[in-house]
Order: structure tokens, then C-alpha cells, then sequence
């Protein structure tokens, strides 16, 4: 009940209306406290790259996203309504999906075996069809691509690129909400590289949102909307990409202290 | 001249052109080193002795492989998902054990103590498969141990005694029985006609759904090599007594085998464990359930293998699935091509690798070579085959070690 007069201060933070919305999640490894109160917001059709020096607590932050790692405390918004995730399973299930490093694909299956593993189609109760798998591996695949692997191709003897957009193919067939990366370039090749950037913003087109976690500027400059840099677990600085420069989020990657970083500082 | 252009410039160039072919038929079909080795063994042995390619010879061979081509099902399994299972000789003797004192001492009928022997072989093997996964142990050591109980238990069984010898006419038809030629026959024509009738289905299912598919030509060469193998085993087997039917057993189980390794549900789940175990478990398998089962399978396989090799001694005693058994029912499958890291071969490597051991065994057995030279050779071909195996591995970049 409001009088006249009163001012109108908003109860709901207004970015858990975004797609995903972390707020002051903390997080201790016994005596490490990897995570002190870091805020993160992912919206539809947005790349978020998340930065930070090795140990600012990015790889904590996802694992939390991804229901691999409990918060200690802080609490999580998908879509606007809070959210408890305690096993992989449940932010998988809420439409996040997450491409770790090493990708988690088994070199000794084909490709269209490593895209359906633990979601087989079948014709009958335990016989696999594989018609209909394969047919649907190249239909996505072919959109993904323009070099796509054949489907039929031990993942073992793809490249690093193909092998990335295997792993991100195989996140697609849950028609994920948020897609998470974690450094999906930092064994490529230039052109594969390029390859992959081009999948990130073609997930965007989707509408989807994504977060990048991501050592190379390059990259974040090339195909991130905003940067969120992240400092001994807190958050450090919030960047939107048209609007600053590679020194800025360097000097708030390392810490040094200078007015620009400052300016920027906050959310 | 597009002509001259195809023709090779130098016999270099014609060798290296042979050099791909040779590799191209190596990568189309996994078989085909193992059949190559099993043709040169033959040509050594039938040119050193001119008794070993005969029917009657041959037809020795497959009757000698059956006990041990049956336990390497179960050890195939067990290799594709990367473990070990050391206890399947031991364990092979012991449901043998049961299925005599059930028969024999107890007087129940044959059937119910060979299901047993298969049965109880399965049970002791999801134990194992429970200890493994549990406490979180490696298979080496719980089959190792398995190894010493079950030879043990083998021995309480059959007591002062020694030896329990098998009357029941059914382990005679197991041992020393043969399909007659024309069922023999018709057999052969029923599986061409089926796996050809399969094989055609699947391909037109492909051009229909616009997927890829082999030539004509290879699909048609493909199918008609098979039923030529097929007609040639059976003409061979036809010329002395016929199929014996502890081979069609064999084959039985063989094939049952591989269907479910390639066209299951489970086979997937077994060869993605065996691949990346991590992997496996981050797509939401079950990997503890997996294990099990296929510790479970290699107990009833060795149990199966039993029930053959004693039907050929008819007879169970205290040398029962101990000596050699163990191991060659292990390099069967690994001379044959099924990798020791998981994931890799095919579960016709049990009978392929039998045959390639067998073979060497019988043909030593003809030029009165004595057991040491036999298992000296065995090593050998074991050795050479590994290396050829960490040789490809390498070259394909689908090794584990990465």
C-alpha cells in the first residue's frame, strides 16, 4: 500500500526477470572461499563472457550454474523464478546446458553415437535406431557446420573444431535456454576458431543466452556482448563490448588500479 | 592423356597405390588382419603337414575350441569395457563342478545342471561385478582373488573322489554330435539368406532416408564373400562328419553377442564406458550397472565354456578350467584385435582368435612339437598382436591414452 509521497522502491531485483540471474553466491572449499557474493545475469539472445585471472572463481561459478558445485549461500533465478539445483540433472533439465573443456565425448564412438549417448532412440525396447539418429545428426549438424564431420566418423579421429561442435551439437538436441562454454577456442586453430565463433553467435540468432568463459580477448571482443570479470571471487568490473576497450578489462582482469577501471566498476 | 594420368608413373607408385588398397581393406572391415594371420598359419602348417588341412583335421580343430571360444564371449565383454576378468577359468571349472554333482551325485537331469553351471557362472560373476564396483576396487585383483576361491571351491566339490565322469547321452551330443549334412545344408542357406535379406533391408532403409551407403559393387562383394565363407566352412565340416553342434552353440552364442554389442541399447552403454567412463557417467549412464552386467556375462559365458569342455572330456576333475585355459581364453580375443584399453573389437574376436590358437595347438600337436614350444609360439603371436594393436591405435588417434 503506497501513499503519496512514498517513494516506490522496486522488492524485486529486476534483473531475476532476465533468463539467468545469480545473486551473491558464495562458495568455501574448506578453508578457500572461492566465491564471495558474486552476482551474474545471462539474458536471451545475449553472450556473456565471463573473465577472470586462473583462480578468480569462473570454473566455481559454472560448476554452481551446471548443479555440479551446492552455493554455500546466494540464490539462483532461471526465467524468473528461483531455482534450486543439486545435481547436473537439474539445470540440464531447466534447459542449461554445459560443454566443459574436455568435452566428455568418447573418441571410440562415431559421432552420431557420442550426440545421443544416454538419450538413444529406439525402435524397440533396447535396439537402437539408428536411421533416425543419423538422420537427425546430419540435419543438425548441416545447420551448425559448414564443414560438418561425417556422422559416421570415430570422434577420436576429428579435428579439435569438429570435435567442439560435436560436443556443442550434442548440447543442442536438449534445446537448451543457456549454453555454457568453457573455453571452447583454447586448443584450436585460427580457422577453427573462427568456426566455433560463428556456432556462439548462430546460438544467439536462437535466441539463446550464453556464457563464454574465455581467456582470449580476441574472442570475447569478437562475439561477447558483455563482459563480466570476476577477481578473487568477487565481482571486479561489468562491461558492455561497443562500449570499451581491451585495456579496461585487462586492468580489471589483473587488479591494477586505475581510474578507468573504477569508472567502470559496478553494475 | 587422363589415361596416362591414372596409370602408375613407377613401380614405386604401384607399390605405394597396393599399400593403400591393402590399408583400405584393413580400415573397411576390423576382421581382416585376423583372417589374414589365420590363413598364414594354415599355409605354415599344411605345407609342413599335409594331414592338417583336412576335413577331419578341421573339423578336430573346431571341436577343440568350442570350451574355450565360448568363455572368450564373456571375456570380450569384459575387454571392451576395459577390465579384466582373471577368474573365468577357475570359474568355468567350478560350474562345471556343480553341474556334475548335480547331475551325477544328486540325479538331477542333465538340462537343469548344465542351466545351473550357466546360471550360478552368471551369479558368481555379478558378485564380482558388486565387489568391483562397490568398494571401488580394480577387477584385476577381485577376479585374481576369484581365481584362487573358485579353484578352490572346485576342489571341495569334487572331494576325495577327484573326478566325476559325465554319463548323460546329452554331454555326449554336446561333445561328439553333428548336425546331419542336409540340415547342415539348409542351416547354411537359412543364415545367407537372412543376413542377406537383412543386410539389403538396412541398405534400402539408408537410400531411402538419404543417408550414405557403400558402392553396389562393395555391398554385393561384401555379401557374396560372406556366404562364400559360409558355404566353404560348411562344405568342409560336410566332408568328414558334419557341423557338430557344439560349434552351432558356439556360433550361437557368438553371434547373439555381437548383436547386442552393435544394435543395443546396452552394447552402446558397454563400449561408452570402456571409451570415456567419465563421459559415460556425465550422459547419465549408469555405470556401476553396466560393469556388473557384463561381469555377470562373463561369468555365465565361463560357465557356458564349462559345460563344453567338460562334455568333451565327459568328465569334471581337479584340472578342470585350470592349466592354460584362462589365459589363451584371454589372447584368443586380443590376438584377434579386441584392445586391452576398452572400446575396440568385435565379439567375433572370440571365435576368430579361438581358431587362431587352436590352430597353432593342433598343428604343433601333428608335428609331435611338445608343450613348451606350443606356448612359447602362443606368446609370441599374443606379443606381436598387441604391438600391431598399439601400432593402429596410434595411427587412428582413437588410443586412451591421450
Amino acid at each position: 500500500m503506497f501513499h503519496a509521497g512514498d517513494q516506490i522502491v522496486p522488492a524485486v531485483d529486476v534483473r531475476a526477470e532476465s533468463l539467468l540471474f545469480a545473486r551473491g553466491i558464495h562458495k568455501r572449499f574448506g578453508g578457500v572461499h572461492a566465491l564471495r557474493g558474486v552476482d551474474l545475469v545471462v539474458g536471451a539472445a545475449e553472450v556473456v563472457a565471463l573473465v577472470g585471472d586462473n583462480g578468480a572463481g569462473k570454473s566455481t561459478l559454472v560448476k554452481t550454474i551446471a548443479g555440479a558445485h551446492q552455493p554455500d549461500l546466494g540464490e539462483i533465478y532461471f526465467a524468473g523464478s528461483p531455482v534450486h539445483l543439486t545435481r547436473p540433472a537439474d539445470s540440464t533439465r531447466l534447459g542449461i546446458a554445459t560443454i566443459y573443456q574436455d568435452l566428455a565425448l568418447c573418441d571410440h564412438l562415431d559421432v552420431v553415437a557420442n550426440l545421443f549417448l544416454g538419450r538413444e532412440r529406439r525402435r524397440r525396447p533396447g535396439v537402437l535406431d539408428e536411421l533416425d539418429m543419423e538422420t537427425t545428426t546430419i540435419d543438425l549438424l548441416k545447420g551448425l557446420s559448414t564443414n560438418p564431420p561425417p556422422p559416421r566418423a570415430l570422434v577420436g579421429s576429428l579435428s579439435g573444431g569438429q570435435r567442439q561442435v560435436v560436443a556443442i551439437a550434442r548440447a543442442l538436441l536438449a534445446d537448451p535456454k543457456v549454453v555454457l562454454l568453457d573455453e571452447p577456442t583454447a586448443a584450436l586453430g585460427v580457422s577453427q576458431t573462427h568456426d566455433v565463433l560463428n556456432l556462439i553467435r548462430l546460438l544467439r540468432s536462437q535466441g539463446r543466452g550464453v556464457l563464454l568463459i574465455s581467456h582470449n580477448l580476441d574472442d570475447i571482443f569478437n562475439v561477447a556482448d558483455r563482459i563480466t570479470v570476476l577477481r578473487l571471487g568477487q565481482n571486479a568490473a561489468e562491461f558492455t563490448v561497443s562500449e570499451c576497450t581491451r585495456e579496461a578489462v585487462v586492468h580489471a582482469i589483473t587488479g591494477a588500479d586505475l581510474p578507468i577501471t573504477r569508472e567502470r566498476t559496478g553494475i | 592423356m587422363t589415361t596416362g594420368l591414372l596409370r602408375p608413373k613407377n613401380p614405386e607408385q604401384a607399390s605405394a597405390n597396393r599399400a593403400s588398397r591393402i590399408a583400405d581393406l584393413v580400415r573397411a572391415n576390423e576382421h581382416v588382419p585376423v583372417l589374414v594371420s589365420i590363413a598364414a598359419i594354415w599355409a605354415v602348417f599344411a605345407a609342413a603337414n599335409d594331414r592338417f588341412l583336412t576335413p577331419g583335421n578341421l573339423t578336430n580343430l573346431t571341436l577343440q575350441i568350442v570350451g574355450v571360444g565360448a568363455i572368450s564371449v564373456g571375456v570380450v565383454f569384459v575387454l571392451l569395457l576395459g577390465e579384466i576378468d582373471l577368474s573365468v577359468g577357475a570359474l568355468s571349472g567350478f560350474a562345471a563342478g556343480l553341474m556334475a554333482i548335480l547331475n551325477v551325485h544328486q540325479g538331477q537331469p542333465a538340462w537343469l545342471a548344465i542351466v545351473v553351471a550357466v546360471v550360478g557362472g552368471g551369479l558368481v560373476g555379478t558378485l564380482q561385478g558388486v565387489v568391483i564396483t562397490t568398494f571401488r576396487l580394480p577387477a584385476f585383483v577381485v577376479t585374481l582373488a576369484g581365481l584362487l576361491v573358485w579353484q578352490g571351491a572346485l576342489l571341495l566339490l569334487l572331494g576325495s573322489s577327484g573326478t566325476i565322469n559325465l554319463t548323460d547321452s546329452i554331454y555326449l551330443t554336446l561333445s561328439s554330435d553333428f548336425v546331419g549334412r542336409p540340415v547342415g545344408w539348409a542351416m547354411a542357406a537359412a543364415v545367407i539368406v537372412v543376413r542377406a535379406a537383412v543386410a539389403l533391408r538396412r541398405r534400402s532403409a539408408r537410400v531411402d532416408s538419404g543417408l550414405a551407403v557403400e558402392s553396389v559393387k562393395r555391398f554385393a562383394g561384401k555379401q557374396v564373400a560372406i556366404a562364400a565363407a559360409i558355404v566353404v566352412a560348411v562344405a568342409i565340416l560336410s566332408a568328414d562328419r558334419g557341423i557338430p553342434i557344439s560349434l552351432v552353440v558356439l556360433l550361437v552364442l557368438v553371434a547373439t553377442g555381437d548383436l547386442i554389442v552393435r544394435r543395443t541399447r546396452f552394447g552402446r552403454y558397454v563400449m561408452a564406458v570402456g571409451s570415456n567412463i567419465e563421459a559415460a557417467r556425465r550422459a547419465g549412464i549408469r555405470t556401476d550397472h553396466i560393469r556388473v552386467a557384463v561381469f555377470a556375462i562373463a561369468g555365465a559365458m565361463a560357465g557356458a565354456g564349462g559345460v563344453l569342455a567338460a562334455s568333451r572330456l565327459l568328465a569334471v576333475n581337479q584340472g578342470s578350467g585350470g592349466s592354460d585355459l584362462l589365459l589363451l581364453a584371454i589372447a584368443g580375443p586380443v590376438i584377434a584385435g579386441v584392445s586391452l584399453f576398452g572400446a575396440r573389437g568385435s565379439v567375433w574376436a572370440a571365435l576368430t582368435g579361438a581358431v587362431v590358437i587352436g590352430s597353432i595347438a593342433n598343428g604343433m600337436d601333428l608335428l609331435s612339437f611338445s608343450s613348451s614350444v606350443k606356448f612359447m609360439v602362443t606368446g609370441v603371436v599374443l606379443l606381436v598382436a598387441v604391438i600391431l594393436d598399439a601400432i593402429s591405435r596410434s595411427r587412428t588417434g582413437t588410443g586412451n591414452a591421450r
